[in-house]
Order: C-alpha cells, then sequence, then structure tokens
C-alpha cells in the first residue's frame, strides 16, 4: 500500500516533505496557456529556497522542503493542490485570484496563512478581519492609485478633465480596481470608462477601434496571458502613445512586450520590486542552485521580472518564518506560527542589503491591523532597445484616504457575511 | 456622411477582416472532416505546434533541449544559425506532413470503421499529446514571429478615407494580407478538390469510404494526404495568429473561434468556411459596437455563438453543408 502510495505521489508529482522539514508548498502552474507566465514565478520561488537549503542549511538550521503541484492555473485543480498538499505546510502563495478565494475559509479552518503578494482578494489587507491572509507589500487597489498618481505627476498635478480608460480582463481580477478608480475619478475630476477583454483575448480589434474612437489621455490595463502580448500590439498597431498607456504588474513582463518587437517601446506597467539580475542573490543562486545542477528550470529566466518576483514572494515567506522562530523560540514551527511571523514582519532596506537585495523592494512593516504592508509601487518602462524594463519612478505610496476606506468598506461586509469578529483589539 | 456611419463602416471592414482569420482556423477542421467524418479537437493544437516548429527552426532551436541537457548533462540550446523564413516554413511542411504520416500509422488506421465519436476522442488525445510534445520540444516561453508580415495600420488607406469623410479608417496590414492568402488558399484548395487526381479521390473518398475502396483508391494514403493538407493550413493560421500574439501555447484557444464559423458554413463546405467566417466577424463586431457599450460590452464571444445558434435553428446542415438524408 506505502508502494502503491509512493507512486501515486510521484504520479501526482508531489514530493513528500521529511517530517521535521519547514514545508512550503509550490502550487505551480508550468502547463497550459498560461504557462509562460507560471514558470518564471516558479523557478524563481523554487531556487531562492533551494539557495537557503543549500547555502544556509534551511531557516534556523531547519531544512525547507518544497512540494510542488501543477494547477495548470485553474481553480478546481488549485483547490485539489492544496488539499494535496497541506500536511505540516506553512504557507501557501495560490498564484491566481480564483484560487485565494477558494482558499481564503479553508486556510482560516486549517490554520494555514496565505499569501497573494499583489492580487486575490484586496480587503484581505485588513488583518482585523482576515486573520489567515495577507496580500503585502500591495494590492490592485492600490496599484490603481499609485497609476492615477503617476499620471497626476506627469501632469504638473491637474487631471481634471483627462479621460482615463481601464482596459481590463473580464472577470474578478481585471474588474478589481473599477471601485477605486471610480473614487479617484470623483477626487481628481476625470473622466473614467472600462473596456473589458473577454478570456483569452487573442482578438482585440473591436476594444481598439473604440479606444481609437474614443481617444482616451491614458490607458490603464489590468491583463493576463496572451490578452497582454495582443493589447500591446495592437496599442502600437494604432499608434497609441506608449508612455499614456500603464499596465498592472501581471501585464508587465518581458513576455508581454517582447512579441510586439519595437512598437512595445515605451510601454509602462506597475511594479512591487526591482528588476534585472545586478543584484548579489543571484550570484549566490548560480553558485549554489544553478551551477549545482539544482535550478527548478532551465534556469535561463534569471533576472526577468516574473523570476524576481518569485525570488522576492520566496524570501518574503522566508523572512517571516525567521521572525515566527525568533517570536516562539521554536525552529519547527507550524502555520500558526508562521501566521504570527508573517504579521511581525518588518522589511528594511538594510535586511535586503544584507539579503543580497539591495534597493529590490520597497521597505514595509505588517501588523495585526494591516495585511497588507504600506502598498507602495514603481512605475517600470520597456525600452525595446535594449529589451529591458527600468524602473523610471521612486515606490510611490498610494492614496491611503481612498484606498483605506474602501478596504474597510469590502471587508465589514465580508465580516458580516461570514460573522466575523474583529481582532486586534 | 455621418460619424456614426462611418465608425460602423470601419467595423464591418475590419469584421470582415478578423471574419478571415477565423475561416483560415476553421479550414483546418472542414478538410479533415469532409474527407474522414472526423472533427478534429486537435486543429488548434496543430496551428501552435507547427507556429513552435517553424519558429524554432528559423531560430536554429535545438529541439528537446531540455530534455537532452538533463539526461545527458549537456548544455546545448542552440545549433547557432538562423534559417529563412521561407525555408523554415517549407521544413516545418515536412514536419507537418511527417506528423501526418505519424497520425495516420499509429492512431487512425487503427480505428477504421469505428463510431464518430471514438475518432473524435481520439483526437483529442492527440491534441494533449501533440501540446505536451511540443513544450517538451521547443519549450513553453512565448516566443516573437517575424516572417517580414507587415504590421500596423495601412496607411494608404488611412490617408485616403480621412481625405474623402474627415476620419482615416484603421486596417490593419496583417489583415490584409492574411485576406490575400486566404483567398490564395481556398482557391486553391478548390482547384486541387475540382481538378487534380488527388484531390477527386479525396472526394470520392468523403461520399463512401468502401465504394473508394472497391475502385482502388489507397485509404492511407488520402488520410495522410488530408492530414498533411490540413498541418499546412494550420501552419498559414499559426503564422497569421502567432504575427499577432507571440507564438505561446494559447494559440492553441483560436479552435475555440473557428466553431461558430463551422456551425454557420457548415462542416464540409470549403466556401462556406470563408462565408462562416466573415458572417462571424462582421456579425460580433458590429454588435459589439452597437450594442456592446449598452450591456457592459465584452460580447463578441457568447454573440458569435449565438449567431451560430440561430443559423443552426434555421439550417442544421449550416449554410452550405450538405444536407443528409436517411432512408429507413
Amino acid at each position: 500500500m506505502k508502494k502503491l502510495l509512493a507512486t501515486a505521489m510521484l504520479t501526482l508529482g508531489l514530493a513528500a516533505p521529511a517530517a521535521a522539514d519547514l514545508v512550503f508548498p509550490s502550487l505551480d502552474y508550468r502547463t497550459g496557456p498560461f504557462a509562460a507566465g507560471g514558470i518564471p514565478f516558479a523557478d524563481g520561488y523554487s531556487d531562492y529556497l533551494t539557495l537557503l537549503n543549500e547555502r544556509d542549511g534551511g531557516i534556523g538550521g531547519v531544512k525547507i522542503s518544497n512540494p510542488t503541484c501543477e494547477t495548470a492555473y485553474n481553480t478546481e485543480k488549485g483547490v485539489e493542490c492544496y488539499e494535496a498538499t497541506k500536511e505540516g505546510a506553512l504557507i501557501y502563495q495560490p498564484l491566481s485570484t480564483g484560487i485565494t478565494y477558494q482558499l481564503i475559509p479553508k486556510a482560516s479552518v486549517d490554520q494555514i496563512p496565505i499569501h497573494s503578494m499583489g492580487y486575490g482578494r484586496t480587503s484581505a489587507a485588513n488583518g482585523k478581519v482576515f486573520e489567515w491572509v495577507f496580500n503585502y507589500p500591495t494590492n490592485y487597489w492600490n496599484g490603481a492609485s499609485i497609476a492615477v498618481k503617476h499620471i497626476l505627476d506627469v501632469n504638473g498635478g491637474d487631471i481634471n478633465g483627462k479621460k482615463i480608460t481601464l482596459l481590463h480582463f473580464n472577470g474578478a481580477y481585471g474588474k478589481e480596481p473599477i471601485p477605486t478608480l471610480e473614487a479617484l475619478s470623483a477626487k481628481h475630476g476625470f473622466e473614467f470608462s472600462t473596456i473589458p477583454i473577454d478570456f483569452p483575448g487573442q482578438e482585440q480589434k473591436s476594444q481598439w477601434l473604440q479606444i481609437r474612437r474614443e481617444k482616451p489621455d491614458y490607458i490603464l490595463f489590468w491583463g493576463w496571458g496572451v490578452m497582454n502580448q495582443v493589447a500591446v500590439q495592437e496599442a502600437a498597431n494604432i499608434r497609441y502613445p506608449m508612455d499614456q498607456f500603464i499596465g498592472i504588474w501581471w501585464s508587465g513582463s518581458e513576455n508581454d512586450v517582447l512579441p510586439a518587437g519595437d512598437g512595445a517601446n515605451g510601454y509602462k506597467s506597475l511594479q512591487f520590486h526591482n528588476v534585472g539580475s545586478d543584484f548579489p542573490i543571484f550570484d549566490d543562486i548560480k553558485t549554489h542552485v544553478i551551477d549545482k545542477g539544482l535550478a527548478a528550470g532551465a534556469g535561463d529566466q534569471v533576472g526577468t521580472v516574473l523570476y524576481n518576483r518569485g525570488v522576492y514572494a520566496a524570501m518574503l515567506a522566508a523572512e517571516a518564518a525567521k521572525t515566527a522562530q525568533g517570536i516562539h523560540g521554536e525552529v519547527n514551527i507550524t502555520g500558526a506560527m508562521m501566521r504570527d511571523g508573517m504579521e511581525a514582519l518588518e522589511i528594511t532596506e538594510a535586511r535586503m542589503a544584507e539579503l543580497g537585495l539591495p534597493n529590490f523592494g520597497p521597505t514595509f512593516k505588517v501588523t495585526c491591523e494591516n495585511h497588507g504592508g504600506r502598498g507602495p509601487a514603481a512605475i517600470a518602462q520597456w525600452d525595446a532597445g535594449g529589451k529591458e524594463w527600468k524602473l523610471v519612478t521612486d515606490y510611490m505610496d498610494p492614496d491611503e484616504e481612498v484606498v483605506n476606506a474602501l478596504i474597510m468598506e469590502d471587508s465589514a461586509a465580508y465580516a458580516a457575511e461570514n460573522n466575523i469578529e474583529e481582532r486586534c483589539n | 456622411m455621418p460619424e456614426q456611419l462611418l465608425f460602423a463602416a470601419e467595423v464591418t471592414l475590419n469584421g470582415l477582416m478578423a471574419g478571415v482569420l477565423y475561416a483560415l482556423v476553421a479550414l483546418g477542421f472542414v478538410l479533415i472532416y469532409k474527407a474522414s467524418g472526423i472533427f478534429n479537437y486537435a486543429q488548434g493544437v496543430m496551428a501552435l505546434f507547427a507556429a513552435l516548429t517553424l519558429v524554432g527552426i528559423m531560430e536554429g532551436q535545438v529541439p528537446f533541449a531540455h530534455l537532452i541537457n538533463i539526461t545527458f548533462g549537456t548544455e546545448i540550446h542552440h545549433f547557432g544559425w538562423h534559417v529563412p523564413a521561407f525555408l523554415a516554413i517549407v521544413l516545418t511542411v515536412g514536419v507537418m506532413v511527417v506528423f501526418a504520416w505519424c497520425v495516420n500509422h499509429f492512431v487512425m488506421r487503427h480505428l477504421i470503421n469505428q463510431e464518430p465519436i471514438i475518432l473524435f476522442m481520439a483526437t483529442i488525445g492527440l491534441a494533449y499529446f501533440l501540446e505536451g510534445v511540443g513544450d517538451l520540444m521547443w519549450g513553453s516561453d512565448i516566443k516573437r514571429l517575424d516572417v517580414g508580415l507587415p504590421q500596423g495600420i495601412n496607411e494608404v488607406i488611412d490617408q485616403v478615407t480621412f481625405d474623402a469623410f474627415g476620419y482615416g479608417f484603421f486596417i490593419d496590414n496583417l489583415d490584409m494580407v492574411a485576406t490575400v492568402i486566404a483567398v490564395i488558399l481556398v482557391a486553391g484548395l478548390v482547384i486541387f478538390s475540382q481538378y487534380t487526381k488527388q484531390g477527386r479521390a479525396l472526394r470520392a473518398v468523403a461520399d463512401d469510404h468502401q465504394a473508394a475502396l472497391s475502385v482502388g483508391i489507397s485509404l492511407n494514403y488520402i488520410w495522410v494526404l488530408v492530414w498533411s493538407i490540413a498541418g499546412f493550413v494550420a501552419l498559414v493560421a499559426g503564422i497569421m495568429w502567432g504575427a499577432k500574439s507571440g507564438v505561446q501555447f494559447s494559440l492553441s484557444l483560436i479552435a475555440l473561434k473557428a466553431l461558430p464559423v463551422l456551425l454557420i458554413g457548415g462542416f464540409t463546405s470549403i466556401p462556406g468556411a470563408i462565408i462562416g467566417g466573415l458572417i462571424i466577424g462582421v456579425g460580433e463586431k458590429l454588435f459589439e459596437f452597437a450594442i456592446g457599450p449598452m450591456i457592459g460590452g465584452a460580447t463578441e464571444n457568447w454573440f458569435a455563438y449565438v449567431l451560430a445558434l440561430i443559423f443552426l435553428v434555421i439550417r442544421p446542415q449550416g449554410l452550405f453543408g450538405e444536407k443528409i438524408i436517411e432512408r429507413v
């Protein structure tokens, strides 16, 4: 029976962790239509954890195990993967807003924290209501607010009467920023409209003809997968000014701009971490992981936007585990202890430099009340000649007045629906 | 001319162009269904595989490099050469012919006289197998496809319409090229099926397998031929769609756009695929233009199927499909 189980586990692609390991499961998507985005993140996440094992002997002397399960970016498969890997798990990165929504109630019962970094349910930033969910360092509503802040900056602080259009995936993820942008429209006086794109978004002629007719001053873009590449290409086709076309961080990787060639030059995207491979951590990853043949993938994704995001997510998870070990004086932590570590996480510039990631991300602090951090993001711009993204602004803080009010409103509604009593009092 | 009328004219023209692209995908389905009665679920993946192979050959990528490197501890990725687009297209056609032979030799010939649903299920298996092989062979990263096709707004049309109406029409150069290629392709296929020996044999097989066999037509040969032609059509569709979005695994989803086209044009008519494509292209674009903004937009995916359903109710075999009358 054991042999059968082991065979079944191998068939499912799951490696059973050793009993005393710190278990960081990965819900990867290396297959299917979104694989090109899933692979670099998965590689970065796993490679960083492998680095800690190889270089430091794990976290606090305890090895990390990283069982992986293939979701193909499918919500049902994601939930199955969660159920199959949750034994001893310390943290989950669901890597999909759909999977995150399904796991929020499950995680509370199983006492395993969820880290939906830059995606998922935005109002989970309210730790008073969402005890087991974290979305630091930022979220979609902050992203929308920072994009508008950038537009304000380049227009001398006055965007009254300007036209801003949200071009978005016609689903929960794409609709997330609408309330924030409506509130910001009322505050700053810009004219706001939305243009949805249905999945998968390979044909967007109608949307871009509409844009050509309505001539918005700025386009904000919430897309994923092939939708991104087609949108950038169509924008180039109608000669839309690319520096007035700003994507969310899931619409701002090399994958999204390379197919359009020179036409993509100047396209902007939000980023909550730095880009490129000029960081000491990547030398360590090369020495201790890639050169030893231990890389999760082909080792050719290092320094790409989504690989860096995977590394960043793994670094934040490892730092939270270290914090949890410190709080509880126990190296073999549980999910509940991990949650305490995440709730006390503080990322400083000194610590990032120590980790080989100087200026890699914003500094922030998580608290019981605030599971979303400070919420900053920067604007990156694509240089088609050099084939690289460059951060062109500092990390900017969101409009807390607008975003926090929306977070409170939405989380209060969730608390009322689910009879949740506020904590952190 | 009133502004809204100008916009509608622009939308209609773009709908016609989009329809041609849908028809390119639908053509592959029609060819195989016509010759063998199989609804080829793998047609979208064939377009993906053909485009992946084309880019791989053009860039001198080593097939199965990741697998080879893991197995033998090597570090090979590229041969170090770049193949010109035309030669790469010829080589890719060769790969698709080999693929057609493999499909017939290892799958289809073992399923002769099986129920249509069994053959359909076999093509589902084939689709997933081919997707996996494509991934192993060429990797799953998004690849830029540049075979020298022009892309972007057609300046002449923009200028002429601006001078005439005060509003410049947007027509994508790539869509215009696709239209020309589709016309040539359809004309070629019609001539092939009407005036060549192989084409007539193909039609004979389509009419009656047993009768065709009895007069000495090789079923195996015809099936390899038709899967090869479908592979070539898939390559053309893969190039056109891949030039828009890069070659990536979601390219296989273009098959979704072909289904309503087939329902309207019929599963057995080559001109039907073109007419069906044009009806869907114009219908969905005009509906999105006129009604979309009132109901929240993003209507194209579902409206194409509504349109197909209406045609299906009125004429179940499609506009150009063969009416099947079975006598008891």
